[in-house]
């Protein structure tokens, strides 16, 4: 067992009266796919936004292990994707559509390429410092295109592309940023049969080839219980179940929240 | 829609009987004043009976171009463009242009359709794209050229020149603008603030300390950059409609200030003798003042008022320049990779760690840069500039030319900065009508190419080459 990637600790989301999520701990480890399930309205997308920085938790500790410690609820935004290095995809697909599928990897390499274009003053010059660190941004570019198999459509408007595409390419665009944590929200999501599986073979790519800790929001369980380490289970905002799949699956609390409590059953 | 003659002649006449009865008052009567007797009704109804036929016409010619009688519809076309243009003896010379333009009509709506389907065959094939990406560029190239030749030319007369001189300054500031509006996306209605800031940065350091146009031009760049940065930093949390009402606001602050502070502006009077640009310390003008030589002594030319344009000209060719090429460098720059992504997506841009704020203040002061350029600019031209000069529809009209362009299309802005500047000049024959073809020109646009001029957007990188050659949008 390595030491955890990430370590959520009694977070807790308040919206006015609504506790959206209520007290839930839980770690992810580096190169390990983790999920985190539970029914509609639970709390699963809540909880990326805090560890991504999009809410400030109301209470709780998020840290990010890696070169050195990062308290993320402590952190900007931004700052959460550029220096502790956490990636994330929407559960409604947020590219640029406009740009092109080229241009949207280059995107996300945008802070290893401002540094290398001096803050763009090196740029303007054309300096081959910033000539090389461009080629090599492309070059990484077009490794992703390839397991994501868009090369040929590399210079087309990311918004023409076919829906299954379009998720893929922006699980390619959160791992050009060079991350440490990857957070998916529902990457499977209007997926078909044939593309959940390329889903599968990727996501375990990115976990075994690449090294990075996966957190992986989803409700398609073939997806869940065939690449998944390690399960956590949200009901209401409350980790009701915690551990490898297939205990989780046979978890009473977990089916019952799935399933609802049957009152006959339960008094039978 | 039925397709017999009989139906057809009953829709022009219907259209003919609506458009009558609407003229009648508008057109058919007119009330002269008799000097305190009283009033006289003047009857027009000769004017009207022309207006009428010729709609009855041009329906019937609209109605044979919507049913693919192509060729009727364009004789007609031809026909009403003749009888307009021939020297017949109509009461009004109006009625003249409203023959020929009902024939334009007709004649476009007739080409239409084999137009849009020639151009929309040649968009999809290959070759099609290379050829436009070809003719971009040589487009490019030959408004280049002209550029460049213009003040030679024979038809380059001072008025032409003070038109082109004004062209190409709104050409750079719609460039400028489209920096912040174009790439970065932010809807900003105060541009005109940063063009002021400009122009009276000049006009101060020039009157009161001697300073030179060409070293208060990077010093008034500066200035309005560091006033976008200023302005911006506190709006642009905000998104759309509300950072326009904000810029907007912030345009109208910076000209009351200028107003209102009289011991530095000295107010509505506004600031006059300022210096022109000088060529190597050489001035245009007749007697030099003390310690200058003219431009005449300098270059032993013989002295014409003339010389002061095209020089002018050529300052404001190379400003405007400059701004495109720095705008196409910087879009393939990772800085403006980021500013067309946060137009697309800010959630997304902050979840790939690009700082938005840094962002956009970047977008916001460059692009007042180049307004301050445009603005020192402006008052070494007038040599008199007042808050008059800034007020709202200024910055209306940029954004106009940006937006009627094709938002983020360099070429775009040239031909939107040509017709909206130009147009207006143009069209100064027609007198009291010329704005309303203004108008019906920009409705045209909009309703043929609603998202601009321009719409085309090159990749700023590709992974797989062009053939040959890129496009210069």
């Amino acid at each position: 067992m390595s030491a955890p990637l990430i370590e959520v600790e009694h977070l807790t989301m308040r919206f006015g009266g609504l506790v959206a999520v209520d007290d839930v701990s839980f770690t992810a480890r580096p190169a390990e796919i983790t999920a985190i399930i539970g029914p509609n309205g639970a709390g699963k997308t809540t909880v990326f936004n805090c560890i991504t920085g999009f809410y400030k938790p109301t209470i709780g500790r998020l840290t990010l292990r890696s070169d050195r410690e990062y308290l993320l609820e402590r952190m900007l935004g931004h700052e959460i994707g550029q220096k502790a290095k956490v990636a994330r995809t929407f559960q409604n697909i947020r590219l640029f559509p406009g740009m092109t599928v080229l241009e949207n990897l280059m995107v996300a390499q945008h802070n290893k390429l401002m540094r290398a274009s001096g803050m763009t003053v090196f740029g303007l010059l054309g300096l081959k410092s910033f000539r090389t660190a461009e080629a090599q941004a492309v070059e990484i570019a077009r490794s992703w295109l390839e397991r994501i198999d868009l090369v040929a459509d590399a210079d087309r408007p990311a918004g023409e592309l076919p829906y299954g595409a379009q998720r893929r390419l922006e699980i390619a665009r959160a791992m050009c940023t060079g991350p440490r944590l990857l957070c998916l929200d529902e990457p499977a999501a209007g997926l078909n049969p044939r593309e959940s599986a390329a889903l599968n073979d990727l996501l375990t790519s990115i976990r075994d080839k690449d090294g990075i800790g996966v957190l992986l929001i989803e409700h398609d369980m073939s997806v869940v219980m065939k690449i998944s380490d390690h399960v956590v289970v949200l009901d209401y905002g409350r980790k009701i179940a915690e551990g490898a799949p297939a205990a989780v699956q046979k978890d009473p609390a977990v089916i019952r929240a799935y399933l609802g409590t049957d009152e006959e059953e339960a008094h039978a | 829609m039925k397709r017999d003659l009989p139906s057809m002649l009953k829709d022009a006449a219907l259209t003919a009987l609506v458009s009558a009865a609407l003229g009648i008052f508008i057109v058919g009567f007119r009330t002269n004043s008799l000097g305190g007797k009283g009033l006289q009704f003047d009857f027009q109804l000769v004017d009207l009976a022309i207006a009428v036929a010729t709609i009855f016409v041009g329906r019937i010619g609209l109605l044979l171009a919507a049913i693919g009688q192509r060729w009727p519809a364009l004789v007609l076309g031809a026909i009403l463009g003749v009888i307009g243009a021939a020297p017949l003896t109509l009461p009004s010379t109006f009625l003249h242009w409203f023959i020929v333009l009902a024939g334009a009509v007709i004649i476009l709506r007739g080409l239409w359709p084999w137009a849009s389907q020639t151009l929309g065959q040649a968009q999809r094939s290959r070759r099609g794209v290379h050829m436009s990406g070809v003719a971009a560029r040589w487009f490019g190239v030959a408004l280049l050229i002209v550029a460049f030749t213009m003040p030679f030319m024979p038809f380059a007369d001072q008025k032409t020149m003070d038109l082109a001189v004004l062209i190409l300054t709104y050409i750079m500031l719609g460039w400028g603008l489209n920096i912040v509006v174009g790439l970065a996306g932010l809807l900003d209605l105060g541009y005109v603030a940063f063009y002021a800031v400009g122009a009276y940065s000049y006009a101060l350091l020039s009157t009161q300390y001697g300073l030179s146009f060409w070293v208060v031009l990077p010093l008034a760049g500066m200035m309005a950059a560091t006033f976008g940065l200023v302005l911006g930093f506190p709006v642009l949390r905000l998104r759309g409609d509300y950072l326009a009402i904000v810029t907007m606001g912030f345009g109208e602050i910076i000209r009351l200030v200028l107003l209102n502070w009289v011991d530095l502006s000295s107010g509505p009077a506004g600031i006059g003798n300022i210096p022109g640009p000088t060529f190597f310390g050489a001035v245009f003008a007749e007697t030099a003042p003390a310690g200058h030589q003219t431009f005449a002594q300098m270059t032993g030319l013989p002295f014409s008022g003339n010389q002061r344009l095209i020089f002018l000209y050529y300052i404001i060719l190379a400003l405007a320049l400059v701004t495109n090429a720095f705008t196409q460098r910087i879009r393939r720059l990772p800085v403006g990779r980021a500013w067309e992504a946060l137009r697309e997506d800010e959630t997304a841009c902050k979840a790939l760690g690009i700082n938005p704020t840094n962002t956009k203040l970047t977008a916001f002061a460059v692009g007042a840069m180049f307004a301050g350029f445009a603005g020192s600019f402006f008052a070494a031209k007038q040599r008199f500039i007042s808050p008059e000069s800034f007020t709202f529809i200024e910055s209306a009209i940029i954004l106009a030319i940006v937006v009627l362009g094709g938002l983020g299309s360099q070429i775009g802005v040239v031909l939107a900065a040509v017709l909206l500047i130009g147009l207006p000049e143009w069209f100064r024959d027609l007198g009291t009508y010329r704005m309303v073809a203004f108008g019906g020109a920009m409705v045209l646009i909009m309703a043929f190419r609603p998202r601009g001029l321009i719409s085309h957007r090159e990749p700023s990188i590709r992974l797989h080459p062009k053939l040959q050659a890129g496009g210069s949008t």
